[in-house]
């Protein structure tokens, strides 16, 4: 006789014991949105990511849209970065050029990023998430970590019942629908999440971790790209199955700290925890062009927007960064990227895109381009940086002082109060 | 080939191949050193296509030729071998094989043919002159701390090797910077040297330049043209390119109307620094100077970890005055200070300040302040 689980219901939330069954109804409301596993009750690191959430933001506030492919993206020539599950049927994906994503799906309605929405719908949703627990680590504005462990007696439910409020309250209230993924640790929260899409509940309990884990692929692992996938597969490793065959001092030689995090993973084990402030590592910006091009005069403006984009990010959060990246993809899609580390680091525009005009001008001969972007890493506080002049330059200071004159106006007046020349090209 | 060669000379010669050679090079005789057998002599040459070094050397010619093996496994193997052991170097020509022998040990090593081996183009030499291992040591080991790394200012790369007008006449001078600090060494005019135009030594080249300056007592001949440069003792010839690019106008960085001076013995300062400097983060190492009468503490605040502070007594007469620089900074050119006190020559906290070691303005450094 099986033993009657913990369940819930995700519609009125109520609590009850059940046997499992397909044909499992809310003994509350009748409706057939139940969960019901073994472990519901004592999980707690979730994670959660919305649906779409830019082409639900669009949706919502367009109902026209409601019914059609609905493809976020810039212009005829960008990428999609986001598809809705109507143009995903279609065989839509993400990052996917444009042209491509229109030839799959040629009724699509291509709509251009409204950032300010997004982040708007982000921040509601955030607050929301913030009052079931202060553990939330947000991974980008539409998906994030949270830990509720202990937070049962503050609710007066187990945090599988707060999960299921949250994403009712986040479509009853901002509009987006969510998924979400309830486990033991954050590796296996992220992989459940993206199990039931869209507006899915998954659990994997402790107790089926080796079985759920046996056959699956590596490539499973939030972080594991296709380089590393290709690697990985040279050393004979494509599921969780061949990397329990190694032994843990062989994976470390072999691939160094991700090999010992394989290790863990495979085991289903990951003591990351959910932090609230994770460190940025970067802050980068890009563009691509409505048409390839080499000019060096409209790249040169191109440039400088972007630096002064990272550059306002990175002040924006009080950092500054000693690595600054150059990146460009041709017109036959190869990328192409330099770097170069600075000896002190800096969050001014003007610094940022000197040093990435000067990586520029080392493949400014091997264009045509159709995206650039400039980056900024190896992160630290600002006050730490921009502390040194330049012997050589002596005008610098002049320029930086310029630049946080510019700011303070731009603070007061609005971002188009004051632009440089330079950025009209 | 065959050749008979002691271990010692053996060694000294590769060590010098194997620094040259580039580590991770795409071109596989690049890798090689390229032994020439002739006469009494033994030729061991290796290049990266900038930098070509060749060190020759007596040896026991058997049978004269020619060939190239890996630098960096001939290298290992030759400085692996016991002190005092006689080494013999045989080829023969089919095999593709060179085999080393000494005592009980035998390797066989694989060989390129010597035709692939590039050998530099040579130039002709605009200037021709000689200086001895003493001067060139000194105007180069106090300059090239200031060498930049900056690939983006590549010619900032190297040391700026040229003749200048100083207070007592024409001086060859060395001149580095990487814009935080720079660094103006001046020696004697060498006979000949006048019409030498000016060049950038890539930083490379100064490190493998060093190990020809070893010897007090050596003198080394000098040749430069627009685009080479060449330094040569009776053994060792290290013949390189130089970084094709305009040296910025220095002369404008170093300020001439810093007024307030400091005067301290500079180990006591070098330490001073050293110690308070412990507490700092490694990231942004700066170091206050707070100047009054005769009066300088020296102080570093490092939030994150604690603060440290150390008086010492120097000889100030001028305003109170607070400034910052980078600890490194400071512990170097203080480190180039040999013989008298460190003076220090300052304007404002926000302008470069001078460094010389008592009045002698043959060596001076200039360095720029951080914000405090």
């Amino acid at each position: 006789m099986p033993q009657p689980q913990p369940a819930i219901c995700r519609s009125c939330l109520a609590e009850f014991h059940a046997e499992p069954s397909a044909m499992l109804r809310c003994p509350e409301c009748g409706n057939p949105r139940v969960l019901v596993h073994d472990e519901l009750f004592d999980l707690s690191i979730a994670h959660m990511d919305c649906d779409a959430f830019y082409a639900s933001v669009e949706k919502r506030d367009n109902p026209a849209l409601q019914d059609k492919p609905v493809i976020i993206g810039g212009g005829k020539r960008g990428v999609v970065s986001t598809a809705c599950y109507v143009a995903r049927i279609k065989g839509v994906r993400s990052a996917m050029p444009m042209f491509q994503a229109l030839k799959l799906c040629p009724d699509a309605v291509v709509v251009k990023p409204r950032m300010g929405a997004y982040v708007e719908a982000s921040r509601a949703v955030r607050k929301m998430m913030d009052e079931l627990t202060p553990k939330v680590e947000p991974l980008s504005l539409d998906e994030a970590f949270m830990d509720l462990t202990g937070t049962q007696k503050l609710h007066g439910h187990p945090p599988a019942v707060m999960l299921a409020r949250l994403v009712k309250r986040m479509k009853d209230e901002v509009g987006v629908t969510g998924s979400i993924g309830l486990s033991h640790n954050k590796f296996l929260a992220k992989v459940a999440s993206d199990l039931d899409k869209p507006r899915g509940f998954a659990i994997i309990g402790k107790a089926e971790t080796p079985d759920f884990l046996r056959g699956k692929p590596v490539r499973m692992i939030w972080g594991v790209g296709p380089a590393f996938q290709a690697s990985l597969e040279k050393a004979g490793l494509r599921t969780f199955d061949d990397i329990l065959r190694w032994d843990r001092r062989e994976l470390h030689e072999r691939f160094g700290g991700m090999g010992d995090r394989l290790w863990h993973l495979a085991r289903g084990e990951d003591y990351r925890r959910v932090s609230t402030n994770a460190p940025v590592k970067s802050i980068s910006n890009e563009t691509t062009f409505f048409e390839d091009t080499s000019d060096p005069d409209l790249l040169d403006g191109y440039i400088w927007r972007l630096a002064e984009q990272v550059s306002d990010r990175a002040k924006a959060r009080d950092l500054a960064g000693r690595v600054v990246t150059l990146k460009l993809k041709r017109a036959n899609f190869t990328a192409l990227s330099r770097r170069l580390s600075l000896r002190d680091a800096t969050q001014m525009a003007d610094k940022i895109y000197h040093t990435a005009r000067g990586l520029f001008d080392q493949v400014s001969d091997q264009g045509p381009f159709r995206l650039i972007g400039v980056g900024l890493s190896d992160l630290i506080p600002a006050q730490a940086a921009d502390l040194t002049g330049d012997l050589l330059d002596p005008q610098a200071e002049q320029r930086s002082r310029a630049e946080r004159a510019t700011d303070s106006i731009r603070e007061k007046f609005g971002k188009d109060a004051i632009v440089k020349g330079r950025s009209l090209r | 080939m065959k050749i008979s060669i002691e271990r010692a000379a053996l060694l000294k010669a590769v060590s010098q191949a194997q620094s040259v050679v580039e580590r991770r090079n795409t071109i596989p005789i690049l890798a090689n050193v390229l032994i020439e057998a002739e006469g009494e002599a033994v030729s061991f040459r290796a290049t990266d296509l900038d930098i070509e070094v060749v060190d020759k050397t007596l040896a026991q010619v058997e049978r004269a030729g020619a060939t190239t093996v890996s630098a960096v496994l001939l290298h290992e193997i030759v400085r692996k071998l016991p002190d005092g052991a006689l080494v013999q170097l045989t080829d023969d020509g089919a095999s593709g094989r060179l085999t080393v022998e000494a005592g009980r040990s035998n390797f066989s090593l694989a060989t390129l043919p010597r035709e692939d081996f590039p050998v530099m183009a040579t130039s002709e030499y605009t200037a021709n002159f000689t200086a001895s291992a003493v001067v060139l040591r000194r105007l180069f080991d106090k300059s090239k701390f200031a060498i930049s790394t900056e690939e983006t200012r590549y010619y900032l790369n190297g040391v700026f090797m040229h003749i200048a007008d100083a207070e007592g006449g024409k001086v060859l001078r060395c001149v580095a910077t990487d814009g935080h600090r720079l660094a103006r060494i001046d020696a004697d005019l060498p006979e000949g040297a006048a019409d030498m135009p000016g060049v950038i030594v890539p930083r490379k080249t100064v490190g493998e330049l060093r190990k020809l300056l070893e010897d007090d007592d050596v003198q080394i001949a000098v040749s430069v043209s627009e685009t080479k440069v060449r330094f040569a003792t009776p053994e060792i010839t290290l013949t390189s390119k130089v970084i094709d690019g305009t040296f910025p106008d220095y002369t404008r960085v170093i300020p001439a109307g810093n007024t307030r001076k400091l005067e301290v013995d500079a180990a006591e300062f070098a330490k001073a620094v050293d110690r308070v400097s412990t507490v700092s983060s490694e990231r942004s190492r700066a170091v206050k100077l707070s100047l009054d009468e005769d009066r300088l503490v020296l102080s570093v605040n490092a939030p994150d970890s604690g603060a440290a502070e150390e008086e010492l007594a120097v000889a100030y007469g001028d305003e109170r005055l607070e400034i910052g620089f980078n600890a490194k900074y400071l512990l170097e050119i203080a480190s180039q200070v040999d013989r008298e006190n460190a003076v220090f020559m300052f304007n404002s906290a926000g302008d470069p300040t001078l460094m010389r070691e008592g009045n002698d303005t043959s060596a001076v450094y200039v360095v720029m302040p951080m914000r405090v």
